[in-house]
């Protein structure tokens, strides 16, 4: 097992393409690393520079004590999982994962009993004699695994080895994966172009764009704390919704985000950032799951919900005072009590009526307060027109538009779930919001926030 | 009823049309066994009235035809097997190394492929002359040991041969003709096959080269000598008959042994284009 160090690594093509930009990343002994990107921003160029199979344009790669800029690939103590398997298909499983310990002239024996334990661990015992298009796809993916694991190499890298799995199987092989990086306690690169891979696999995530690294970090330091607004909108699925407006402060001194193409105001309460983003064009993020339901707006003109409303039920209601888009009477206080007719209205919807006393552990601290102090407003309620609504099961996206903005929730489960159609309101978690600045697109830092 | 007696039309006039192609090599199957003088009588004799060795005797004692069958093999087992190392290893190369000038080269490879055999005829036998290779077995091999349309055939081939394979093997620890060695040559076997059948045919079976190079009864090949043996007996056309009975039946049986992957290759040519 070994420390792998890429320090300034570039790659510029013959005909002065730039595929990756300086590459600096130093993955511990014994981490699983993982590289997400879209296509075509370095990240398989990077992980075959590793391999030795692509060379190395300027700076330095180390892998263990050594700097192997130049050692060709077969003596870097590594192996690689590659996309398309790479089985040899003339060749038995055995011959397959027996290969190259083989070339490097181990005694049969010694072959033998390390292919044979990598078969058990990998469940392909009773394959072993069998040709490569006698497998299904999954047992090919085990045996091009297994051809890495024989060779017990200082370092796996494996390039999008799931791609070409069906759904089921990917989420098997993936845990499979992890499973193996625990007990072989091996230094894991992995590259994938989807979130989730990385998401749940990695101990720490690097994401690339256009051949440069944008952030790296745990996955929940991804998905907290976003650098820029690629990062942010790359991970997590579905992405991030972003609105370009700006921060002002508000007549109570408090902060409030306005959207640039509607009419759409939003308070921020005491968001760490909004401070730092007054007065600069801003993209505010909210994650799907930051939106709630608050109810239905089928038939505004009832004013019955309303009135039904018991005092000092949650926070979901804006305090007096604030500004608050809400264009159809009636939606800005939205929330019923239980009881009422109103079907849409649910009871595990995360949004907003929590019994008196629990806390609700899903908001920042200051959301639970049931009677939120002027200033320190942090949820807004948004109209959504729906276009799409679709059912997960466990959780429902509600897809829609408010003005021109397109906008997407996350929402609990429930027995009827709005239409296409209908109109909604939804609860803004906005405490929780990303700010990033519109013109470089970097996260907004308020003092004393972790970056 | 009447899809029946379409595939029975269509059937017959299969059997017709291979039975028509088949005549003349059973004829000349039939005449080699006859006595001389049997098959110019008339009416034709379809099989021997008494079947005899006497010709193929003949061909072996008297004649010597058994030199040239020799010569026959030792060129063409030569140049088949060696073009098809030579051949098979640039194809591999022009497909897959990367190296300066490749595709320029190819090009130019590729433009040789219009000029016509004869065309280099005399270059070439001047060429030989002057290295001192005329009337040797070396004249007649070493133009065949690689040809264009080889390398060409087997480049096309081997293009569709995925390189993350390559790169498997490359991270595994093989050399460069270990790689093309265990993993690339049992992988494009179907196009060898082709190849060599090709080779074989075109090298026993060629005339014009030979006739040209060599000068010497005992380093003539089977096509020349038999050839000659028409100027001389024009009239034995049973002693004739053997004789080519000699020239076809090692290519039918390379044929028959190879036959299964020449099909296979050919198909696989066709598809990607």
């Amino acid at each position: 097992m070994a420390r792998v160090t890429l320090e300034g690594i570039r790659k510029i093509y013959e005909n002065g393409h730039v595929a990756v930009h300086g590459v600096d990343l130093d993955v511990a002994d014994g981490e699983f690393v993982v590289l997400v990107g879209p296509s075509g921003c370095g990240k398989s160029t990077t992980l075959r520079m590793v391999a030795g199979l692509e060379s190395i344009t300027a700076g330095r790669l180390t892998i263990g004590e050594r700097v192997v800029n130049d050692v060709p690939p077969k003596d870097r103590d590594i192996a690689m999982v590659f996309q398309n398997y790479a089985l040899y298909p003339h060749m038995s499983v055995f011959q397959n994962m027996a290969f190259a310990l083989k070339l490097r002239k181990l005694p049969a024996a010694e072959i033998d009993r390390r292919v044979r334990e990598a078969a058990d661990i990998l469940g392909l015992g009773p394959e072993l004699e069998r040709l490569p298009r006698q497998l299904s796809g999954g047992q090919r993916q085990r045996v091009a695994i297994g051809r890495a694991i024989v060779r017990q190499p200082a370092v796996f890298l494996f390039d999008e080895p799931l791609s070409n799995l069906d759904a089921k199987l990917r989420v098997q092989t993936r845990r499979e994966i992890t499973r193996l990086h625990r007990e072989l306690n091996a230094t894991v690169l992995y590259v994938t172009h989807d979130q989730v891979e990385a998401m749940t696999m990695g101990d720490r995530i690097v994401v690339l764009d256009a051949g440069r690294v944008q952030q790296v970090d745990t996955p929940m330091g991804l998905y907290e704390r976003p650098r820029n607004l690629f990062v942010a909108t790359f991970i997590g699925s579905p992405s991030m919704n972003l609105i370009h407006g700006e921060v002002t402060v508000g007549s109570a001194g408090n902060a409030i985000f306005r959207a640039a193409a509607d009419d759409l105001e939003l308070p921020l309460g005491r968001h760490p950032a909004a401070a730092e983003a007054v007065g600069r064009p801003v993209v505010l993020g909210l994650r799907p799951e930051q939106l709630s339901l608050a109810g239905t707006d089928a038939a505004p003109s009832q004013g019955t919900r309303d009135a039904a409303r018991p005092p000092g039920t949650g926070s979901s209601a804006p305090p007096s005072g604030t500004t608050n888009l809400a264009p159809a009477p009636g939606t800005g206080s939205s929330a019923p009590a239980p009881g009422t007719a109103n079907l849409a209205w649910p009871a595990g919807t995360r949004s907003s009526t929590p019994p008196p006393g629990t806390t609700n552990l899903a908001r920042p601290a200051g959301t639970t307060n049931p009677a939120p102090l002027p200033g320190q407003a942090q949820v807004g309620m948004l109209p959504l027109q729906l276009d799409a609504v679709e059912p997960l099961g466990n959780e429902i996206l509600l897809h829609g538009r408010i003005a021109t903005q397109d906008l997407t929730a996350r929402v609990a489960p429930m027995p009827v779930p709005p239409k296409p159609g209908e109109r909604v309101i939804l609860a803004v978690d906005s405490a929780g919001a990303h700010i990033f600045d519109a013109t470089s697109g970097a996260r907004v830092v308020g003092a004393g926030e972790i970056a | 009823m009447n899809r029946r007696l379409a595939s029975v039309l269509l059937y017959s006039t299969l059997v017709i049309g291979a039975l028509l192609s088949l005549l003349p090599i059973l004829w000349m199957l039939s005449a080699s066994f006859m006595a001389t003088g049997e098959a110019s009588s008339y009416p034709p004799h379809v099989l021997p009235d008494h079947p005899t060795l006497e010709h193929y005797r003949a061909l072996f004692t008297r004649l010597n035809l058994g030199r040239s069958l020799l010569n026959s093999v030792i060129v063409t087992v030569t140049v088949t097997t060696v073009s098809l190392f030579v051949n098979s290893m640039a194809g591999y190369a022009f497909a897959k190394l990367r190296f300066r000038g490749r595709d320029r080269l190819f090009r130019l490879l590729a433009a040789g492929l219009v000029i016509p055999v004869q065309v280099s005829m005399l270059p070439l036998f001047l060429l030989l002359k002057q290295m001192g290779l005329i009337n040797t077995y070396w004249g007649v091999i070493i133009p065949g040991l690689a040809s264009i349309f080889g390398i060409f055939l087997i480049r096309q081939y081997t293009l569709a041969f995925p390189d993350e394979l390559l790169d498997a093997a490359r991270m595994d620890g093989a050399g460069e003709f270990r790689i093309y060695w265990s993993l690339v040559l049992p992988v494009i076997a179907p196009v060898l096959a082709t190849l060599s059948i090709w080779t074989f045919l075109s090298t026993w079976n060629d005339f014009m080269w030979p006739l040209i190079v060599l000068s010497d009864q005992d380093h003539y090949t089977l096509p020349v000598a038999l050839a000659n043996l028409v100027g001389e007996h024009v009239q034995d056309t049973e002693l004739m008959m053997a004789g080519s009975v000699l020239t076809v039946l090692p290519v039918l049986v390379v044929f028959l042994f190879l036959q299964r992957y020449y099909v296979q290759g050919v198909m696989a040519g066709s598809v990607k284009g």
